[in-house]
């Protein structure tokens, strides 16, 4: 085993234009286990995943994956390294197993075991039934496996998934779940995004969040989660104006606003005095909050605090 | 991966994708003996070419007006290719834009081939006879093999540019139209001057003129040599601006 992080990141920068998309990206992803980058919509996911999958050129800092540089030598790394992308990698005018055996073509394999690796790993995705037909007529869902597959046709060191489980059903993203479980049991690090922050809990020994180009914080999920607060006080009002009310007299202090259900969540250490005091002052006659639930915290509320978008959450 | 290696699979899959655009192959492959019996029967009776019956006149400007437009079919497809996400799959795996490229032209080349058999065959059966000989014909093949490389290299180049599969397909038309103004289907002679002197200088004009001598055994001159040099340059300078376009876009 080398001491060799799989990623090192020092100031790595990215611009499009004038677009300040990636800045200052300082990060170390340990070798092994699960990488997740979490951030919202926009926050530049995509591009830190391309830029160290070489796909990008960064116009910033440095960034060495696997011990290559991932400009001068991209080459070597292209050879250790696989990404699915967040959009679709498929030719859609071939068939699931064409479009594998030409990736294991491409990847070196002979014609017999490229189209062999192609089976077992249509097999192993559920694809089987489908195999010889063309990606044109395959459900987002089945695209979104076998490009997954498509990344695995030559077991990588590292593997970059850009949102591997968006878009798939429940019964699919378990099946993600325990594929990725198993690639790191063989020893691949895996670097996902996600916008699921209950999948980054689950699978990741490691989370970072990404917010505005920037990674506003970075640890354990549990570290994270320590970072903001222990626990989050949920109240349910009785009635719009009611709500509107104690929004007014909470202010900042709301890190969950849920107006549909006139529910609003602020931090708590989880203390009865906390709770009881909390209560006294946003409702003095006892008749505005109805009901009141204390949760741990999550990463939802991690997320929230942390790139200050606390606003309008929705549900997970 | 080495471009070698990569260059027959993604030949291959040219060639595959390229036999599923059905509409597109069916319009490559029959377009071309549309357009020959168009010309033979439609306008063969009023254009005067001298002693030589209108087939035997018009079959080259077929070919080169068939593998002109099917070359270019390469644009399209290299765009769709540029602008959909397998690109950045193939760039992952580092398959370099010339085996991918050269998958392409390769492919477009043998879909032209067809077509020219095609034609040909059709030429034949309509009463075409030349006395080029079996090196005569064979020497106007390879003149059309060059041409249909350089065309297709250059039509890859163009689908590097082209920013969407509907502008490189702008190409396409554009290029069915190059034949016309040389001696493809009339003589340079019966144009108007200014049109003459473009059509007299313009490189379907040799290529035509080569094949029309090789398959026909007639004197061919320096045509050869000229449309040799023409598709050289052509192709020299397609790859050249082709490597460049490829760099500059996937930076
Ligand atoms: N090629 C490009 N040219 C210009 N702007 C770009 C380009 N690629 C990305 N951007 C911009 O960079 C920002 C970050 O984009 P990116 O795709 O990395 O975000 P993301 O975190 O992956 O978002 P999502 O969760 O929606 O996938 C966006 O504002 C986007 O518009
Ligand atoms: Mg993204």
């Amino acid at each position: 085993m080398t001491h060799t992080p799989a990623i090192e990141t020092a100031a790595l920068g990215k611009s499009f234009g004038a677009v300040r998309v990636l800045g200052d990206i300082t990060l170390t992803v340990p070798a092994g286990g699960v990488f997740a980058l979490l951030g919202p919509n926009g926050s530049g996911k995509t591009t830190l995943v391309r830029v160290l999958s070489t796909l990008t050129r960064p116009d910033a800092g440095t960034a060495r994956v696997l011990g290559h540089d991932v400009v001068s030598e991209r080459r070597a790394l292209r050879a250790r390294i696989s990404l699915t992308g967040q959009y679709a990698a498929l030719d859609e005018l071939q068939t699931g197993t064409e479009n594998l055996a030409m990736m294991g073509r491409l990847r070196g394999l002979g014609r017999t075991a490229a189209r062999r690796r192609a089976d077992e790993l249509l097999e192993r995705f559920d694809l089987t039934g489908a195999a010889r037909r063309r990606v044109l007529t395959y459900s987002g869902g089945m695209r979104r496996r076998l490009d997954i597959a498509a990344s695995l046709v030559t077991p990588p060191d590292l593997l970059f998934l850009d949102e591997p489980t968006t878009g798939l059903d429940p019964r699919s993203r378990h099946t993600m779940w325990d594929m990725v479980t198993d690639l790191t049991r063989a020893g691949v690090t895996v670097f996902l995004t996600t916008q699921y922050l209950e999948e980054a809990d689950r699978l990741a020994d490691r989370i970072a969040l990404l917010d505005g180009g920037r990674v506003a914080a970075e640890g354990t999920a549990d570290q994270l989660k320590a970072r903001v607060s222990t626990g989050r006080l949920d109240l349910v009002l009785d009635g719009p104006a009611a709500f509107a009310d104690a929004l007014r007299a909470l202010g900042d202090r709301a890190v969950h606003i849920d107006s549909e259900h006139a529910t609003l969540g602020v931090t708590t250490t989880g203390g009865a005095a906390e709770i009881r005091a909390l209560l006294d002052e946003l409702d003095p006659d006892r008749t505005a909050v109805r009901a009141f639930t204390v949760r741990p915290t999550t990463l939802d509320d991690v997320f929230f605090a942390l790139t200050g978008r606390a606003q309008e959450a929705t549900r997970v | 991966m080495s471009d070698v290696l990569a260059y027959p699979v993604l030949a291959a899959r040219a060639a595959r994708l390229s036999l599923r655009t059905v509409d597109a192959l069916f319009t490559a492959l029959l377009l071309p003996v549309m357009i020959m019996l168009l010309f033979v029967y439609l306008f063969g009776g009023a254009i005067q070419t001298g002693d030589t019956p209108y087939v035997v006149y018009a079959l080259p400007g077929v070919l080169v007006l068939c593998t002109a437009y099917g070359a270019s079919m390469t644009a399209p497809a290299v765009t769709s290719d540029m602008t959909a996400g397998i690109i950045d799959r193939f760039r992952s795996m580092d398959v370099g834009g010339r085996a991918l490229l050269a998958g392409h032209i390769t492919a477009g080349a043998v879909r032209n081939l067809a077509s020219v058999v095609l034609v040909v065959g059709a030429a034949l059966l309509i009463g075409f006879r030349g006395d080029g000989g079996a090196l005569g014909w064979l020497a106007a093949l390879g003149v059309l093999i060059a041409f249909i490389v350089a065309l297709s290299a250059l039509s890859a180049a163009v689908g590097l540019l082209a920013r969407s599969v509907e502008a490189a397909g702008g190409f396409t038309f554009a290029v069915l139209f190059l034949p016309y103004p040389s001696s493809a289907f009339v003589p340079v002679e019966t144009m108007p001057g200014w049109l003459r002197g473009f059509a007299e200088h313009q490189p379907c004009t040799p290529v035509i003129e080569a094949v029309r001598a090789l398959l026909t055994g007639a004197p061919a001159g320096s045509a050869p040599w000229i449309a040799l040099t023409w598709c050289g340059g052509i192709f020299t300078a397609s790859l050249a601006l082709g490597s460049w376009l490829f760099h500059r876009r996937t930076r």
